[in-house]
């Protein structure tokens, strides 16, 4: 056997020597032509063009370009912003009409807390204000990991990180984890910063009906037959729900039990971004997890921002050290993004320190909460959507005047007509062309815990008789 | 204060990295083919970390000292030196700004062993820390991923994230903390490292101070008005400050209008989005900036990438996009942005704005400059790449910049014609969604802004302003002399010097913090894996005595670590007028 394959060899070589030079030229030819086709480029990506030197300076030339920002129309102005002189607190200066705040999202009050500031200040002299570096490069400072220890003690989980923005931190969080194929199952009614998340992240996404468990779990269980046509793919497929605890667009809290539920049941991980909720529900402020008693390790990663509760600036994650510490490479807001100024950091932690000292604070709020939702109940032409706990909520017409342009402007006037007589709203600002599922217009009204009982009922009669002279 | 950042559960005694066990094995093979690749090359092992954290005993063979030895250099391919952007940038050449962009093609062996330090830290280091409970869920994220993480980074990552506790000024202080296990949890000893010269932060007009005009203003505005805001510029939350700073920031540019945002990464990241979207182009520098690289994806336009701050990449990639229209379609393009940066933060190159001014103007491309590190470190007054070139700002479309560094802030900026500005107030993601900037932060800038515009009544702005170009040539010129390899240009005040090798990434950064000097070390994935770099940034704050002492202590770590990769000595300055720039070759 072995020697017969030398055989072949042997005479291979000698056909080899034998053949006539046209033939082994041919042979060559073709070989190098085999060559050829297999690297060769199938298509081009750009034809050559023929097109002379003149032609391409003509067509350069006849180029135009739309302008670099549509050109505003002189009949529609862009709309101004509002001027806030002095301190945005309880009491606020609005285009120079001193109002009561019911539109900023300081809840807990401690915006202008004088702890706050004293810690602030102490800090600003002891560090400055910048950090002139991200966190890799000399921008993480003491008061940082401090704030990372509190807040991952606050929450009772492993480990947190902290951006410095908000908006960021979700928006950055998601993409660290969920990459180009992977598929995220979201709520409809997820805040702008998720979606933008969602949109870096590059994923396959799916949206459920605003808190709908049954719509989630129809799509989740769609996905598990596609999985078992596909089991290869599915088993590096990794799977998310991004979740609200509070959703700012519609004041509903969502129904986590039943989430975690399908959780295990789907092996899908959670996340939960609870920009109102953190410092808002719960016995402790821990959020919604609290709220329902559900295990924090239940939920994979918790987001929230600095800038509501807690009246800083800047967002933060917590949850397992595992999930967490993986943002420290790859949250793209955490690693190349200067680190947030420590002494907003310092006042972030003292507002953690308030609030770990009182913990009535948090019923307080409910209680206001609920006092005006009660009183804001059955204004003709408004509905009231959001929970009752909810310290933010919307006003909504009852009936579409017609267009979303016309009921911006009833609303309007009716946050106008509230503003002219000392209660500051503001209606629930949105990019009408960039909203996934834009949310019907809406009065964005905010309960802290400075109102007091008066301001409470003031501000609901004054919305009701706002009601009733513009819509009626 | 013992804050142990990392691991859940922290690595056993036991499981510490060695050659040792099933490495070992896997070294042979790896070794023989790399001898058989690199006959030249030095028979032992570069070893992995030269100087190791504190507590780290040296593994097996992995012995200090084993660097090829100098002479070795002379087996090197010759060195020589290119002009960036050649022909285009050569019409720089012999102008009196801009100077020579010198780029010292790498030598050749240190690529070759660059490569073999990545393949020998990948055998040495097997160790899983991080564990997952959710072991029947799809993987949160794949080992492959983890790859560098675990085998390059985690055994040099003491040379990042140094926690320091003080202002970032000219010299810091740093909490000492060491690792027991090989960097995968550290522990802080609660003792300080003193009065560190930081040649790390971006501070490079020495704002960032914690007394003084605008630290005071600061404060004051801070016990006026709290630190937060807790609305967005849309809703309730447009102070009177931040109207203020926007038409300082306006007057400042040169331009007509400016509006400001509260992160520099968002203000890239959510207003480019913003000002082109589907049937628009996008052509940026391949070494922009993450957050114009996200704000360009999640515009849903065309993107386009053209080689660095090459004029003739940039200017063919604009006339084939006329020429040709959107890909198959053939339809024209709606508008072209060209993305780039004032001065690229791990180069330390300038953008050749006056050659990309011509071509948008000739293309009628739209231009977006974002001036993050040249804001305020540029310029006879600090106005940037646009006063440094001479140019008008109104040539610029699109001029954003950030408050992170010169003025010693937080936030960002867009500046422009006022059109653009009112879009952006009603159309940026930032303006509608985000919570406006932080009231003390805003003081901050109008404080320090005022002080570069001498409108404090004082010349001190524009004193520092002077102080950072002086020692930016100063300290760029010594490294030069010592034999270093510098990127980037000469007035450039970021300076990446470089080390080539990732094991050096370490060594250098613990040797210099060793000596009490703050550096930045930059390896994989901010660069590319085989040209690692340290980077200083010199700031107004630093005296020239700092800047000595600095500078001395780089000549040692470059000697012991064998950094002095350059063939082009220069000769030391003598009598000579400072700004001649003849390179003659130095024997050695």
């Amino acid at each position: 056997m072995a020697s017969g394959q030398q055989w072949v060899l042997v005479e291979m070589v000698q056909a080899f020597y034998e053949a006539p030079a046209y033939h082994l030229i041919l042979e060559g030819i073709l070989i190098l032509w085999i060559i050829r086709l297999l690297f060769s480029k199938t298509y081009k990506l750009q034809d050559s063009s023929d097109l002379t030197e003149k032609e391409i300076e003509e067509i350069i030339e006849e180029w135009q370009p739309e302008p670099l920002v549509p050109r505003m129309s002189k009949e529609k102005p862009a709309p101004s912003y509002n001027i806030v002189s002095g301190p945005p607190c309880h009491k606020i200066t609005v285009n120079g009409k001193q109002c009561i705040n019911f539109a900023s999202f300081n809840f807990l009050g401690l915006l202008d807390n004088d702890r706050v500031k004293n810690q602030a200040l102490q800090s600003l002299r002891k560090y400055g204000v910048g950090t002139c570096g991200p966190r890799g490069f000399y921008g993480t400072f003491d008061v940082h990991l401090e704030l990372e220890d509190r807040l991952a003690k606050f929450m009772r989980t492993e480990e947190a990180i902290i951006y410095s923005y908000g908006f960021a931190t979700i928006a950055s969080a998601i993409p660290a984890y969920s990459k180009r194929g992977d598929i995220v199952f979201v709520d409809e009614a997820a805040c702008f910063s998720i979606q933008k998340g969602l949109q870096a992240s590059r994923s396959h996404i799916k949206y459920f009906r605003h808190n709908d468990m049954e719509d989630l779990e129809r799509i989740l269980k769609q996905q598990e037959l596609e999985d078992q046509k596909n089991p290869r793919k599915a088993r590096v497929t990794r799977r998310f729900i991004v979740v609200e605890g509070l959703y700012m667009n519609t004041g509903a809290i969502c129904p986590l039990p039943e989430l975690v539920k399908l959780k295990y049941k789907y092996k899908v991980r959670i996340f939960l971004e609870e920009s109102l909720s953190f410092g808002v529900l719960g016995q402790h402020g821990r959020g919604v997890t609290e709220h329902f008693g559900v295990n924090i390790d239940d939920i994979d990663l918790i987001s929230a921002n600095m800038e509501n509760s807690l009246a800083s600036v800047g967002g933060f994650c917590c949850g397992r050290s595992f999930v967490i510490d993986h943002q420290r490479l790859s949250g793209q807001g955490y690693c190349f993004s200067a680190s947030l100024p420590p002494m907003l950091a310092s006042a972030a932690i003292e507002a953690l320190n308030i609030m770990e000292e009182d913990q009535d604070i948090f019923r307080l709020l409910r209680d206001k909460c609920k006092l005006i939702h009660k009183e804001l109940q059955g204004i003709s032409g408004l509905k009231v959507v959001g929970e009752s706990i909810s310290p933010a909520f919307h006003l909504q017409l009852e009936q579409s005047s017609g267009s979303r342009e016309s009921d911006v402007r009833i609303l309007n006037r009716i946050v106008e007509y509230c503003m002219d007589r000392k209660i500051a709203l503001t209606q629930a600002h949105y990019l009408e062309k960039e909203e996934k599922f834009l949310p019907p217009p809406s009065i964005r009204v905010v309960v802290t815990v400075e109102q007091t009982e008066e301001e409470l009922e003031m501000a609901a009669n004054l919305i009701k008789e706002a009601a009733q002279n513009i819509l009626q | 204060m013992g804050v142990e950042q990392g691991g859940s559960s922290p690595l056993g005694p036991g499981g510490a990295p060695s050659l040792k066990g099933p490495g070992k094995h896997l070294l042979k093979p790896y070794l023989g083919t790399w001898r058989i690749i690199l006959p030249g090359t030095p028979g032992v092992l570069p070893s992995v970390c030269l100087t190791l954290p504190p507590h780290q005993e040296v593994s097996s063979d992995g012995a200090p000292g084993a660097y090829p030895s100098k002479n070795k250099r002379t087996h090197l391919p010759t060195v020589w030196e290119l002009e960036s952007g050649a022909g285009v940038g050569r019409s720089f050449r012999g102008e009196r700004k801009g100077g020579p962009w010198t780029f010292e093609e790498r030598p050749g062996v240190k690529v070759v062993s660059a490569g073999k330090h990545c393949v020998l830290c990948g055998i040495v280091n097997k160790s899983e820390v991080y564990k997952d409970v959710l072991s029947e869920f799809v993987p949160l994220y794949q080992d492959f991923e983890n790859f560098y993480t675990r085998n390059l980074y985690m055994r040099i990552r003491d040379s990042w994230n140094r926690p320091i506790c003080s202002v970032p000024g000219a010299k810091f202080d740093i909490l000492e903390r060491v690792s027991y296990d090989y960097n995968w949890t550290f522990k802080y000893t609660g003792r300080i490292v003193n009065d560190v010269i930081n040649m790390g932060s971006y501070n490079y007009l020495g704002f960032a101070e914690n007394s003084g005009v605008c630290a005071d203003a600061a404060a004051e505005i801070t016990l006026k008005y709290g630190v937060g805001v807790c609305s967005t510029r849309r809703e309730i939350g447009n102070l009177d400050k931040h109207e203020e700073l926007e038409k300082l920031a306006a007057k400042f540019l040169g331009v007509d209008a400016a509006m400001a945002f509260g992160m520099g990464f968002a203000t890239n990241s959510m207003n480019i989005p913003a000002l082109v979207g589907k049937g628009c182009l996008i052509l940026s520098d391949e070494l922009n900036h993450a957050s114009l690289v996200l704000g360009a994806r999640l515009s849903g336009a065309t993107i386009r990438v053209f080689k660095h701050n090459n004029m003739q990449s940039l200017e063919k990639l604009l006339k084939d996009a006329i020429v040709h229209g959107q890909p198959r379609t053939h339809r024209p393009w709606k508008k072209i942005l060209i993305l780039v940066e004032g001065i690229y933060s791990m180069e330390g190159s300038i953008v050749h704005l006056p050659d990309i001014v011509s071509l948008k103007k000739k293309y009628k491309a739209y231009l977006y400059l974002d001036e993050a590190h040249s804001i305020g470190a540029l310029g006879p007054t600090g106005r940037g790449v646009v006063e440094y070139f001479g140019l008008d700002p109104r040539d610029v479309d699109i001029m954003m910049g950030t408050f992170t560094k010169s003025f010693g802030a937080a936030g960002g900026y867009i500046g422009g014609t006022k059109e653009l500005v009112d879009y952006l107030r009603t159309h940026s993601h930032s303006a509608v969604y985000a919570t406006s900037m932080s009231p003390p932060v805003v003081e901050q800038i109008i404080a320090s802004m005022k002080c570069i515009m001498g409108e404090d009544g004082t010349t001190l702005g524009q004193e520092r302003v002077q102080q950072l170009a002086e020692n930016t040539r100063y300290f760029r010129r010594k490294l030069q002399e010592m034999g270093f390899i510098i990127y980037g240009n000469d007035d450039s005040p970021v300076v990446p010097m470089m080390l080539y090798m990732p094991a050096k990434i370490g060594a250098f950064g613990r040797e210099m913090l060793k000596r009490n000097i703050g550096v930045v070390v930059v390896g994989f994935p901010a660069t590319p894996i085989i040209e690692s770099r340290a980077r200083f940034c010199v700031s107004a704050a630093h005296t020239k005595e700092m800047l000595d002492t600095a500078l001395n202590v780089i000549n040692e770590v470059g000697d012991l670590l064998q950094l002095k990769y350059s063939r082009h000595r220069l000769v030391p300055l003598l009598d000579r007028p400072f700004d001649e720039t003849t390179y003659e070759e130095n024997e050695d």
